[in-house]
């Protein structure tokens, strides 16, 4: 194990921790937006590079976007922010179930018989080999992508558009409305 | 350059960079010294070095030569932009500032020196309610993202800094952070105008971002290749002896190579897509909170965005650092590549001369509207191409006239749909 | 006790996916919860890739496949759910998620 890796764990999983827990939304986000670039630097370190840049064109390119956006557009006001009464009973449950989870899966992980590779090298994948199984064997699956990124889009735009409609065909004026000084 | 010949970032090889070395650069049969004279540069500075010193020495000098040469290009182009400029508005432009300490001039060729101190010595000035820290972050992640794309651009035969598989995906993947780092100037700046102008640029900044990437998709159908390398090698040869087989003169790299530099254009912020920052409507968009030396690094990086951008359209388009004619071959191939660039990067400056800035509501329907329709047309005109490749004698007139009209028609019945709502301004009180 | 490479990289995704969970659980922002969601798939993705690295593979692509359909889900999946944030927001106000208790607007 490399320090490489552990660098890339501790800063993926210190920037999502600290995200979680702060009270400044945009902090937050910029700081989830750091731990997915942590995950594409992981991506880069076990040797997947067309996702690794897929990760980060996805997530910090779009997502990210979407994101901020989404946060700039519902401002909420200060009262808003307020810690309901319940929130540290919730907090403290959260923390129980994530912490009995994380036992769980800690336990199953170095506990299981994990099976090894059996050679050294490292497989890579060329971009031209994923072009061609994404053509052959899982094109029906790219088909269902597309389609389902379609309808995504739609939806998105539906759920997000405010239902008042603009008459249609109105552009915005040609001719700039005279602005006389009166003097 | 090609210093770097890590391919790829492969764990568990520890050994990588002894087995690039175990090869060094073999340099092609028909190379001139000339050709080869960056790489016997380096070797002459580092052959006498033990393994691993030498492959890190050699990425150094790899770094530190695109980092100087790009910015010494940044100072020469921001002269060079405001003599054109007042070329072009028939004024002399700057021809003060010589040499310092002497009395000569040199058509101003000191300016960017000058420049340089002013800004380096101006007050940095950070607003009291802003965030510091994303404050001061922004304009550094500008710039490291628009470093980084440098790496994988090949400035000249053997000569890129990184080889990537994928490195196109990795110029636009580094690329895509410099919409955070606005929005990051932009929010920490606590100024509503701030935040209202980084939220226009970042419309502007997605919208032109898919035709961006949709317009080079045809040229990796046709390269058949994600590496930049690669890409480069497609456009080999020449037809009949002398016209180059380069993207751009394709009926479809014609219109992918418009729509790309289109797209550049505003991805870079320059005008007539200047609208985040219009010096002379707005005050400057995002950038209104700073000042001094971080007001400088935003406009450097806003530069070697432009410069990294036209290097692509250079690779993507205009075959790299290929010669235009056989016979000129014996120019050496980073030249070519400094050519066309420098073409390009006139060609930025000229239309920022010429054009009159767009309004927003203009600039976001040019995108949605007509050029994200002609890329998609485009994909299928590219197609048609991929698929006719074997014709030949009179079926080559008709695949170039189904291509040619596959481009211009839709071009023609959008650009009018476009232009119908904008009928010609007429001025009543002017 | 000496951990294996694979091992190492499943006990880093499953405490990803328990940061995630727990943020999603604690959190009454709908758009941390979401972002808590995300977080979990982005540990499932690291698994796959972490089987496709050190695990044997019966197919050298598989899991990077797996990880691209995943990466382009989930990013419909972002887009959908803020849009829906969004939604509510116009609804009620706020996007605190004990308050978007009603079915009907």
């Amino acid at each position: 194990m490399s320090i490489a890796f552990l660098i890339i764990a501790l800063v993926t999983l210190g920037s999502a921790a600290v995200a979680m827990s702060l009270r400044n939304l945009i902090h937050s986000a910029l700081l989830l937006i750091a731990s997915w670039a942590g995950i594409a630097a992981f991506y880069l370190w076990a040797g997947a590079e067309f996702v690794a840049f897929a990760q980060l064109l996805v997530y910090v390119g779009a997502v990210s976007m979407v994101v901020l956006f989404a946060v700039l557009l519902t401002r909420q006001s200060r009262v808003d922010m307020a810690i309901a009464p319940d929130a540290l009973r919730r907090i403290v449950a959260a923390l129980l179930a994530g912490g009995a989870t994380l036992g769980v899966l800690f336990g199953a992980v170095v506990s299981a018989p994990l099976p090894i590779a059996a050679s050294a090298t490292p497989v890579t994948v060329s971009v031209r080999q994923m072009g061609q199984e994404l053509m052959g064997t899982h094109a029906a699956a790219l088909l269902i992508v597309g389609a389902l990124l379609t309808v995504a889009l739609l939806g998105a735009i539906i759920l997000a558009s405010t239902g008042r409609e603009d008459p249609p065909g109105v552009a915005p004026p040609a001719v700039a409305p005279p602005t006389r000084k009166t003097s | 350059m090609t210093l770097v010949q890590l391919s790829r970032v492969t764990p568990g090889v520890s050994d990588w960079f002894f087995q690039s070395l175990s090869s060094p650069f073999i340099a092609a049969a028909g190379d001139s010294r000339l050709e080869r004279l960056p790489i016997i540069a380096r070797d002459l500075l580092t052959s006498r070095l033990p393994e691993p010193w030498r492959w890190w020495l050699n990425s150094l000098l790899a770094i530190l030569v695109v980092l100087f040469g790009f910015a010494i290009l940044f100072a020469l182009l921001t002269l060079v932009e405001r003599k054109v400029l007042g070329r072009v508005q028939n004024r002399p432009g700057p021809n003060r500032t010589g040499l310092p300490f002497t009395k000569l001039r040199l058509f101003g060729l000191g300016q960017p020196l000058a420049d340089g101190i002013k800004m380096l010595t101006k007050e940095d000035i950070v607003p009291r309610s802003a965030d510091k820290l994303l404050h001061f972050l922004a304009p550094v992640a500008l710039l490291a993202f628009s470093i980084l794309t440098f790496a994988v651009l090949p400035f000249g035969r053997n000569l890129v800094p990184v080889e990537l598989d994928a490195g196109i995906l990795y110029f636009f993947a580094a690329g895509a952070g410099t919409e955070l780092a606005v929005f990051m100037a932009g929010w920490a700046s606590r100024n509503k105008y701030s935040l209202l102008a980084a939220m226009r640029a970042l419309a502007q900044l997605i919208s032109y971002e898919l035709p961006l990437l949709l317009s080079f998709v045809p040229v990796i159908m046709m390269a058949g290749t994600l590496s930049t390398t690669g890409v480069v090698e497609a456009q080999a040869g020449w037809k009949f002896g002398f016209i180059p087989h380069w993207h751009v003169l394709t009926p479809w790299g014609f219109a992918a190579f418009v729509i790309f530099m289109v797209s550049a254009l505003a991805e870079s912020n320059r005008s007539p897509f200047d609208l985040p920052e219009a010096e002379s409507e707005l005050i400057a968009g995002h950038l209104t909170e700073y000042s001094g030396f971080k007001y400088a690094l935003f406009f450097m990086a806003e530069y070697f965005g432009m410069c990294a951008l036209s290097a692509m359209a250079v690779t993507l388009f205009l075959g790299g650092w290929r010669a235009p004619l056989p016979f000129l071959e014996i120019v050496p191939s980073y030249v070519w590549f400094a050519l066309k660039l420098f073409a390009l990067l006139f060609g930025f400056i000229w239309i920022r001369a010429t054009f009159p800035r767009l309004r927003i509501d203009q600039l976001t329907r040019f995108a949605w509207k007509f050029l994200v329709p002609m890329a998609l047309i485009n994909l299928g005109t590219a197609a048609f191409w991929s698929l006719t490749c074997n014709w030949s004698g009179p079926l080559q007139l008709a695949r170039w006239a189904i291509a040619l009209a596959l481009v211009a028609g839709p071009f023609v019945v959008m650009g009018r749909k476009l232009s119908r709502d904008y009928a010609p301004r007429t001025y009543r009180y002017a | 006790m000496s951990l294996s490479p694979l091992q190492l990289c499943l006990l880093f995704s499953s405490a990803l996916f328990c940061v995630g969970l727990i943020g999603a659980l604690a959190r009454s922002n709908t758009i941390l919860v979401l972002l808590g969601v995300e977080l979990m798939l982005n540990a499932a993705n690291i698994n796959f890739i972490a089987f496709w690295r050190f695990g044997p593979a019966p197919s050298p692509a598989t899991g990077v496949m797996f990880v691209v359909f995943s990466i382009a889900v989930a990013a419909a999946e972002a887009a959908v759910g803020l849009a829906l944030v969004i939604a509510i927001y116009r609804h009620q106000k706020n996007i605190r998620l004990q308050e978007a208790v009603r079915l009907k607007g």
